[in-house]
Formats: C-alpha cells, sequence, structure tokens
C-alpha cells in the first residue's frame, strides 16, 4: 500500500461516493415499486422528498468522480518513481492488474453520472416526472457502479509493491507489444489523421445541422461517442507524437507531465466535455417523446449542442494548433 | 377560481394520533371577491386554507386552480405555481428574527431570480404605502404588533399576487390595530385581489368586507353565505 | 442563466445573514474545520516539502556504490578494486570514500566524520554541519577535542560550516582531512569506506551494477535510483501515518458536523417553516444550506491552509518535525522551499471538505424537506 496523500484522498473520496450512491440506490428501488404520482398519499410525498436527496447524491457524486479521475492520473504520475522501469502513469497503472481496469471504470462512470445528471435536469423540466423511470433505472446502474469503482480503487492500491518491474509506455505502446493499445499506436500516423479529422468534421458538421434545424439529435450523440474514441485513439497515434516531437513516444499521459507544457490538462477537459454534454444531446431529443417535454427537450438539446460543439472545435483547434507548432514532420517531407 | 372537490385532509394517517382535518369539502372561491372561513379553532380552517393556497396537499379529492389540478403537481412546480398566485399572511405573523424588515420583505422573492435592485424598489415601495419606510432597516424582533403585522402584508405583497390568504389576520390585535389591518384589507380588495381569511372575531365579519362567509365544523362545511 | 445568477445571489445573501446570526455556534465549528485542515494541509505541506528536499540532496549522490560485504556485515573495501571498476564500460569516474560514524557522549549523539573528495581540510581543521556547530555551541575558530578510537584525544580547529542548504543530511556532518580520518579511526591506507561511481548514462546504472556483481561477488551495489526510492518510500510511510491516524480526527469532525447540522433548534426549524410557507421549495432550502456550507468550508478551508503554510515554511513544522524527520536527536533546522500544486490543493480539499458535505447532507435534505403547511399548524 502506498500511503501518498494524493492516494489517500482519492480512495477517502471513492468510498464515500460508493456509500452514498449505495443509500441513493436503495431509495431508488423502492422509488421504483411504489411511485404513482397520481396519488397524494403520505407515501407518495415522502418518495417526492427522498428524490430531492436522491438527486443531491447523484449529483455530488458526479462533482467527485471528475477530480478523481484527475487525482488517478496524477496519483500514478506521481508514484512512477517507485516502481523500476515506470517513467508515467502507464508504468504505474501497470504495476498490477487493477490499475487499468479502475482507470477505465472510473471514466466510464463519470459518463454515466453526467448521463444521470442530464436525465434529471430533463425530468425537473417537465412539470409530470416525465423521466423518473428511466431516472431511477438508471440510478440503478450507477449504484453498483460506484461501489465497483470504489473496490478497484482499494484493490489498485492496496496490491500495489514498490519493487514490482513493471512496464512503461515505451513497451506498452511499442511495435514488439501486442497489445489492443500497441496496434492503436502503430496505426500510420496519415491514415489516423484521416480518420480523425474525417470523424471530427462529421461530428461537427452534424452537430452544425442539429442546431440549425434541430434534427439529428441522436445521430450527433453517437457520433460524439465515437469522437471521443477516435480522438483518444489520436492522441496515442500521432497527436502525442507531435506534441513530444519523437517520432515513437506515443504516451497519452506523459502530456499531463510539466515538461510538455500540460498538454494533456488543455486537450482533455474540452474533449471529454464535448463528449458528456453530445450524450446529453442524444437524451434530450430522445426525451421529446413525452409530452410534456415536447418543447423542452429539443431547447436543452440545442443548448447542450453548442457547449458540444464548442468542445469539440476547441478540442480540433488545439490538436491543430500543436501540430503546427511541431518540429516533428511524420507526414511529407 | 379555486375548485375544492371532496376534498379529504388526514395527517397521521393509519397512527394513533389520526386526525381528520378535512372531510369531503366541496368549495368554489370566486376570484375579486373576500371569502371569509370561519369556525371555532379545531374546526379545519387553518387546513382549509393550506389546501386552498397549495400548501397541504389534500390525501384525496381534487383541488383546481383555473380549471387545473393542482393537488398532484410536482413539489417545484407546485411552488412556483403558488408563489405566483398566492400571497400568505400567518397567524403569528412569522416574521425572521435577525433580518431586516427590507430582507424580511423580500424573502419570497428570493428563489425567483429577479433582478436584486428591482425587488428592492418594489418592497420599498411597498413598506411605503403600508407607513413602514422608515422601518425598512430595523431589526424585526424590534417592531411592535400592528407593525410585524403590516410587514407581514408586505411579505405576502412581494411577488404581487392576485390571491391574499390571512389566517386570523386580527388574533393578536387590539381593536384600533384590527381596524387598520382590516382597512389595508379593505384596499387590497378595491385593488382587485382576491382575498381569503380565516377568523373567528366578529370584528371581523362585521366590518362590511367580507363578501362571502363559509361556517366550518370539524373539517365540514356547514353553511355558505 | 441570469436569472439563475440573481437566485444564487440573493442564497447566498441569506446564507451569509444567516451565518452572522448564528455566530456562536457557527464559529465553534469553523474553529474545528480550520484546525482539522491546519492539520491535514501542515502533513501534507510538510511530507512533500521533505521529500523534494530529500531529492534535491540526492542530485548530489553518486550514481552507483559499491560496498563490500564480509559474512554479510558492511566491511572495508580494498583501493585496487578501483582500477577494476574504472576499466568497466560506461563508467565515467570512481573515488574511494572515507566515512564513518562517532558517538560523541556529550551530545549522546552520532557524528558523523567524512572525507570530502574536493577540498578537503587541512591537517587538524575541520568543517562543521552547522547543526551540529550550534548543539555544540561552537563557532569557527574553535576546538573541538574528540577522543579516537585507539583512545587518544585529537583536537579539530573549526574553519567554517556547511551551509544550510544541504542541512537534512549535512546536520551532523564532521569534514575532515584523509591522513586524520586514518588516524583518529585507525583505518590502515589502501582501504576505503566504500567506493562511488560516476557514469555516462544513469539508465545504464542497472547494467554496470549487475557486471559488478559477477565480477566481484561479494559486493553490495547501492544504486541512486534505488536510493530515492527507499527515502520517497520512508516518507510516504511516515506522511500516510499520520495521514492515516488524522482520519479519527476527520471522522471525529464529520460526526461533529453531522450532529450540528441534524440538531436544528426549535428557532431554525420555524425558519425553514416560514421559507417553505412564503414560496422557497425544498431545492432553494438546500441550495441555501448549501451556500452556508461552501462559505464555511472555504473560509475553513483558506485560513487552515494559510496556517498551516505558514507552520510548514515559516514556522519549520514545529508540530510534526520528530515524526516527520525521523528520530534523530541532532534535528536539522532548515527551511524548507515553499511550494504550492493544484493537484495537492485537490488532495487536501477532498480529505476535508467533501466529508463535511457528505455528513451534512442528509441532515440539510431533513431539514428542507419540512412540510410548508407546519407554520400554520402550530
Amino acid at each position: 500500500m502506498i500511503f501518498q496523500p494524493p492516494a489517500l484522498a482519492l480512495l477517502l473520496a471513492l468510498s464515500l461516493n460508493a456509500l452514498l450512491m449505495a443509500v441513493a440506490g436503495v431509495f431508488a428501488v423502492r422509488l421504483l415499486r411504489h411511485w404513482n404520482p397520481a396519488l397524494a398519499s403520505e407515501r407518495q410525498i415522502a418518495l417526492e422528498r427522498q428524490s430531492y436527496l436522491v438527486s443531491s447524491l447523484a449529483g455530488l457524486s458526479l462533482l467527485v468522480s471528475l477530480p478523481a479521475l484527475a487525482l488517478f492520473v496524477y496519483t500514478a504520475e506521481r508514484m512512477a518513481p517507485f516502481f523500476t522501469g515506470a517513467m508515467c502513469a502507464v508504468g504505474s497503472l501497470n504495476a498490477n492488474a487493477w490499475g487499468w481496469p479502475a482507470l477505465i471504470g472510473l471514466l466510464i462512470y463519470f459518463f454515466i453520472a453526467t448521463a444521470w445528471l442530464s436525465l434529471h435536469h430533463l425530468d425537473r423540466l417537465g412539470w409530470d416526472y416525465p423521466l423518473i423511470r428511466a431516472k431511477y433505472r438508471l440510478l440503478l446502474l450507477l449504484a453498483p457502479g460506484a461501489v465497483v469503482v470504489a473496490s478497484l480503487g482499494w484493490l489498485y492500491f492496496l496490491n500495489l509493491h514498490p519493487e514490482v518491474i513493471t512496464s512503461c509506455c515505451g513497451s506498452l505502446f511499442g511495435a514488439q507489444s501486442e497489445s489492443v493499445a500497441a496496434e492503436v499506436a502503430s496505426l500510420p500516423a496519415a491514415q489516423s489523421m484521416a480518420v480523425f479529422v474525417v470523424t471530427l468534421a462529421v461530428t461537427l458538421l452534424v452537430g452544425g445541422v442539429h442546431l440549425v434545424t434541430g434534427r439529428l439529435g441522436r445521430l450527433y450523440g453517437l457520433l460524439s461517442m465515437v469522437s471521443l474514441l477516435v480522438s483518444l485513439s489520436a492522441i496515442v497515434a500521432f497527436i502525442s507524437l507531435y506534441i513530444y516531437e519523437h517520432p515513437n513516444h506515443h504516451c497519452p499521459f506523459c502530456l499531463l507531465q510539466t515538461e510538455h507544457g500540460y498538454a494533456g490538462w488543455l486537450l482533455y477537459p474540452p474533449l471529454f466535455l464535448a463528449a458528456a454534454s453530445g450524450m446529453g444531446v442524444a437524451l434530450s431529443t430522445a426525451s421529446a417523446g413525452k409530452d410534456s417535454l415536447k418543447t423542452l427537450g429539443p431547447m436543452q438539446a440545442r443548448r447542450l449542442a453548442w457547449v458540444s460543439v464548442l468542445g469539440f472545435g476547441v478540442f480540433g483547434l488545439l490538436v491543430a494548433g500543436y501540430i503546427l507548432r511541431s518540429n516533428l514532420v511524420l507526414i511529407g517531407a | 377560481m379555486i375548485e375544492l372537490s371532496s376534498v379529504d385532509k388526514t395527517y397521521n394517517a393509519g397512527k394513533a394520533n389520526e386526525y381528520r382535518a378535512g372531510r369531503g369539502v366541496d368549495l368554489r372561491i370566486k376570484p375579486g371577491r373576500v371569502t371569509a372561513l370561519r369556525g371555532p379553532s379545531g374546526s379545519g380552517k387553518t387546513t382549509l386554507l393550506g389546501l386552498i393556497g397549495g400548501l397541504t396537499r389534500p390525501s384525496s379529492g381534487r383541488v383546481r386552480l383555473d380549471g387545473r389540478d393542482i393537488s398532484a403537481l410536482p413539489e417545484r412546480f407546485l411552488t412556483e405555481l403558488r408563489r405566483a398566485t398566492f400571497g400568505f399572511v400567518f397567524q403569528q405573523f412569522q416574521l425572521i428574527r435577525g433580518l431586516s424588515v427590507l430582507e424580511n420583505v423580500m424573502l419570497p422573492a428570493a428563489p425567483t431570480g429577479e433582478p436584486h435592485r428591482q425587488v428592492v424598489e418594489r418592497a420599498m415601495d411597498l413598506l411605503g404605502q403600508l407607513d413602514l419606510a422608515d422601518r425598512a432597516d430595523t431589526p424585526c424582533q424590534r417592531l411592535s404588533g400592528g407593525e410585524a403585522q403590516r410587514v407581514a402584508i408586505a411579505r405576502a405583497l412581494i411577488n404581487d399576487p392576485p390571491i391574499l390568504i390571512a389566517d386570523e389576520p386580527t388574533a393578536h390585535l387590539d381593536s384600533a390595530l384590527s381596524l387598520q389591518i382590516l382597512a389595508i384589507l379593505g384596499e387590497l380588495r378595491a385593488q382587485g385581489r382576491t382575498l381569503i381569511v380565516s377568523s373567528h372575531d366578529p370584528l371581523v365579519f362585521d366590518a362590511g368586507l367580507v363578501e362571502h362567509i363559509v361556517d366550518l365544523r370539524d373539517g365540514r362545511v356547514v353553511a355558505e353565505q | 442563466m441570469r436569472a439563475w445568477i440573481e437566485r444564487q445571489r440573493c442564497l447566498i445573501d441569506f446564507s451569509v445573514a444567516n451565518l452572522g446570526r448564528r455566530k456562536a455556534r457557527n464559529l465553534g465549528l469553523l474553529g474545528a474545520y480550520i484546525l482539522l485542515v491546519f492539520l491535514l494541509a501542515s502533513v501534507v505541506l510538510y511530507g512533500d516539502a521533505l521529500r523534494r528536499e530529500a531529492r534535491l540532496l540526492l542530485a548530489d549522490a553518486p550514481d552507483i556504490v559499491v560496498q563490500r560485504l564480509s559474512a554479510g556485515r558492511h566491511d572495508l573495501i580494498a583501493a585496487d578494486r578501483l582500477d577494476a571498476l574504472r576499466a568497466l564500460r560506461g563508467v565515467r569516474r570512481a573515488d574511494g570514500r572515507l566515512w564513518g560514524y562517532h558517538y560523541d557522549p556529550t551530545l549522546a549523539a552520532n557524528t558523523t566524520l567524512q572525507v570530502p573528495l574536493v577540498n578537503p581540510p587541512g591537517p587538524g581543521e575541520t568543517v562543521l554541519g552547522a547543526t551540529l556547530a550550534r548543539a555544540r555551541g561552537l563557532n569557527p575558530g574553535d576546538t573541538l577535542a574528540l577522543r579516537g578510537d585507539d583512545g587518544a584525544i585529537r583536537a579539530f580547529r573549526i574553519t567554517g560550516l556547511l551551509s544550510s542548504a544541504s542541512e537534512l543530511v549535512s546536520a551532523d556532518l564532521m569534514l575532515v582531512n584523509e591522513a586524520d580520518y586514518r588516524a583518529f579511526f585507525g583505518i590502515p591506507a589502501g582501504f576505503y569506506t566504500d567506493l562511488a561511481l560516476t557514469v555516462g548514462n544513469p539508465a545504464e546504472a542497472g547494467k554496470i551494477a549487475e557486471k559488478i556483481l559477477t565480477r566481484q561477488p561479494g559486493s553490495r551495489v547501492i544504486l541512486k535510483d534505488e536510493m530515492r526510492r527507499t527515502y520517497d518510500a520512508v516518507f510516504n510511510w511516515r506522511q500516510g501515518l499520520l495521514l492515516t491516524f488524522l482520519g479519527t480526527v476527520l471522522a471525529a469532525f464529520a460526526l461533529l458536523a453531522w450532529d450540528k447540522a441534524s440538531g436544528l433548534s426549535a428557532e431554525e426549524r420555524r425558519e425553514i417553516g416560514i421559507l417553505k410557507a412564503i414560496g422557497w421549495e425544498t431545492g432553494d432550502v438546500m441550495r441555501m444550506k448549501f451556500w452556508e456550507g461552501a462559505l464555511l468550508s472555504t473560509c475553513a478551508f483558506l485560513a487552515g491552509y494559510v496556517l498551516a503554510y505558514l507552520h510548514v515554511f515559516h514556522g519549520g513544522g514545529a508540530l510534526f518535525e520528530p515524526i516527520l524527520k525521523g528520530w534523530s536527536v541532532l534535528y536539522p533546522k532548515f527551511t524548507l522551499t515553499p511550494q504550492i500544486d493544484l493537484m495537492q490543493l485537490a488532495s487536501l480539499f477532498f480529505l476535508s471538505v467533501l466529508p463535511y458535505t457528505a455528513a451534512t447532507l442528509a441532515p440539510v435534505w431533513r431539514a428542507a424537506t419540512l412540510d410548508p403547511d407546519e407554520v400554520m399548524r402550530e
């Protein structure tokens, strides 16, 4: 066990989060069983009150999960010197079997929590609790999710042994490795750049169409998820190379270090924001099927679409900026 | 127009201290008039005021406001509707100690998101109308009974509601002050507001202000004039 | 958006008024809160600063140290091994080091005698670590007399003090020249305490160490990297131990916050009832309470952090010094370089504000869901 203050803070945050969400989960089960807005029974009033507690719990959870994600990556970075062979977060994450599942779990949890919050927001707009069942069903996924993420976090930190010799980004993204990550990294730069540019352009285009006509909201949601995955692979495949100015350094985490001008801290937030609100666009569009959200749903979709399109736009511009400023030449020349 | 149809209200249902404060109430309240609920204490006046004003949800039956059923509205919307429609004056003034008169008057506007300056202007205006302009900064625990009741009225009017609900508005005041308050209520009526009061004070009924009297006993409407 | 801002502004106004109206009670909670942040922040700031300091010091340490083991114990090493080591590919420099401990009965502490590789003091002269000089009340020009291993008393004239920048390690250090050292400890020429290697490429240090072990079995090879890891691990462990201990303080604080938030006075219940009756909904009351908590947390966090900063970087971390730095009798008295980093702040925030928020959430909710008609029913 490594007693780093950020690690302790992270474990505390994840555990508290799991506890709170477990409470919320119990409420969710009760609410799904007994909810009936036609009644003004004392139980119905009590359930309505409990929904305030549950939404605060979920809101707090989202508020925790985002900094927790940052803190997790940061802790992994900071622990790297403990492990022989580790130079950055990748090495620390490889130090046992739980590192990657914990990180990916936290990332997925963050997106589900965001989805929950946008459902909640929509539900509050309608006067007849239009999405309350959908919302609480999703919570039944979120609550165990919080427990899983916390457990993964504990497993990871409890099973860290400094004497372990780990392999770092060089081997994970290196040519001789056979992992998915290595395959992504070994994609030819020109090809992956083309895929990246086309995906981002199509997403922005569909976003524009949605903003003008209010249509294609669901497609946009799908595309923004695709864009997130494509962008993450693009970071590994070629964006990182330009930033490091090194033709073989593919790591998505070293970007977060001082030596590289904290590029990662600039790139990741707009990307995640754009993807999360893109998902909200799809949910809001879909919610227009409910009577009480017929006009409010699309309005919300539009608002989120602005945020999302701006996010992807900023991300695209940043990437272009880094590539143009870089002294590395991968294509042509 | 407010309509109550077969409204029941039971507190602590199924428990030893179960208490039925409203039984099968049918009532229509027309806009622009002064309605008074009359009856001895414990007859359900206050509960009925709460039901009319959306503070209390009926255990069964329907409450309609301008044709819209408000009994099953989510709390958020019910509160919003209530804020826009009703102003409340409670029996014991119910001002918040430690806050100034002005701050107390502005409280109901806080959740509306209206610009602060606009609310201050309107509050000062109301206080002026009620002869309280010079008391704006006074902490409200230093007010006399008559002043406190006028502050409570100003607070009830801050969101400019069409309907004012007053629970025993003269209960804690002597005759002179009671008449003063009744005069204010008369003015509000003249402005076109709907007034709904509860009282067992003969002064209220003798003042010639009330147009519609509802007699209550044990949670039931026993007579209407 | 504008309405939202106006609403928050009104709620904040009301929260501020509320905090002010219940001063005695809130001050108590604020005091406990500040103390908590102060303790946590002190440990984190102090530990991090020490770790950084140690790393700076290690920057000057040799890449590889070779020691001879005899029956598993560290023994003197023959000087003739130096040539073999110099011959290894990748080794840029190899020097013999002389150092050792002398138990000083007056201080009841160990002094480290060392022969510097460059600029050794003249015969009969010494340069002292500032802490040691302070402990013995010595100044440059004074004479320090010590009993050597042969029982003879030797006097050293102090020609200078070591600068403070390196005090963590140099605290108990006494530099002497080679001849004095050998005479003092009775170590024959041709032997060293250990050997220090500098390598061309630090990344090759591991490979070179392997080679040394195969060619010179019975030696112990210590890598700078390993030393850094050990240092880090020790500091982390101690810091973590303290933080875990502070976990109980944290739990106590969370209980206090929970208790304060759930023990609503009749007056407060009445006020919340009024607010709900005049048109606030549950969410508005919760937001108002949230702002109260946020204001309290921000004040406590800032005050606690600033106090901890002063404590660590200007007060020398007096409270935690003995635990974090070790139990050496001669405490180095050095000033740490102030440094704040964002993630450290984030961790502290997680460790203090999050438990507070979590502890108060349920009581706040309970208070906010009072019946709006309660005021009328009293």
